[in-house]
């Protein structure tokens, strides 16, 4: 799911999308995930020289029931958004359905460096914060010169 | 309000890009019910108005950002929503209910009882 903006104000974000057309018709091998924009949850994806910082966007969620997983240098994030729709008679009418629901999987290659035991979670206002360290050795540091 | 600002009240001010908060709208007989998905914006950096005939939305995300960090791949790319609605006369603006629960606002807004359905009958004669 993408967020998208306001026209007029945000030409830039626009623009940026429309290339993105253009590259994946023009990308002759693009990478087999196909990590794309997109999905649900939408995800933005830090890092820092410590960790991998990864945030997926993914509101009213029950949090026991987000499955994530790594494997193999994978992130994985799965589950279902229910939500609430009115029963179908002929009193009730949609104007707008625009909010995803049903099942979802994001995958994600984190980098080589990551480790995967050391991995916290938090959901928070509708948001999915995963943190993964980066291992001890891949970590710069500063060397003594003597 | 000169013609101007209604024209702009879409959009942002000046120099602040906002998201469009993806939403559903739902209507029955008594009201209307509208869901709305603002991740990351807490209770209290939720704002709500209804002036006149237009309903806002505009929240502000608050995340928690490592220092140093750089941002590699980017969805999300501004941490404000904002979304204008025009609402129509027979809406109850005075009744308007709200509930935030994890990033997901449901809004009841409820038809003025004189505006709600009657059946009419027709009589053939």
């Amino acid at each position: 799911m993408l967020y998208r903006t306001l026209f007029p104000r945000d030409l830039f974000a626009e623009l940026d999308r429309m290339q993105r057309v253009l590259q994946q018709s023009y990308d002759p091998s693009p990478s087999i995930r196909g990590f794309e924009r997109g999905g649900y949850p939408a995800l933005n994806v830090g890092s820092t020289p410590q960790s991998v910082e990864i945030y997926a966007f993914a509101p009213g969620l029950d949090p026991a029931l987000i499955d994530v997983q790594i494997e193999k240098g994978v992130l994985t994030i799965a589950g279902e958004r229910k939500i609430e729709r009115p029963s179908v008679d002929d009193k009730t009418t949609q104007h707008l359905d625009e909010r995803f629901a049903g099942r979802f999987r994001r995958v994600l290659t984190l980098p080589d460096d990551v480790d995967a035991n050391a991995v916290s979670a938090r959901y928070r206002d509708g948001v999915l914060h995963i943190s993964i360290q980066r291992r001890a050795a891949a970590q710069p540091r500063r060397i003594a010169i003597q | 309000m000169t013609d101007k600002t209604v024209a702009s009240t879409n959009a942002p001010a000046q120099g602040e890009v906002a998201l469009l908060p993806p939403v559903d709208v739902i209507e029955d007989a008594s009201g209307i019910t509208l869901y709305a998905d603002l991740p990351g914006v807490a209770k209290d950096k939720l704002h709500l108005q209804v002036e006149a005939d237009t309903l806002e939305i505009s929240g502000e995300m608050s995340l928690e950002i490592r220092d140093g960090m750089e941002s590699t791949h980017v969805e999300v790319g501004s941490p404000r929503f904002k979304r204008v609605f025009t609402l129509s006369k027979e809406l109850d603006c005075e009744k308007v209910t709200a509930e935030f629960d994890q990033g997901v606002l449901k809004l009841r807004i409820p038809k003025a009882i004189h505006a709600q359905p009657r059946k009419v009958e027709i009589r053939v004669g």
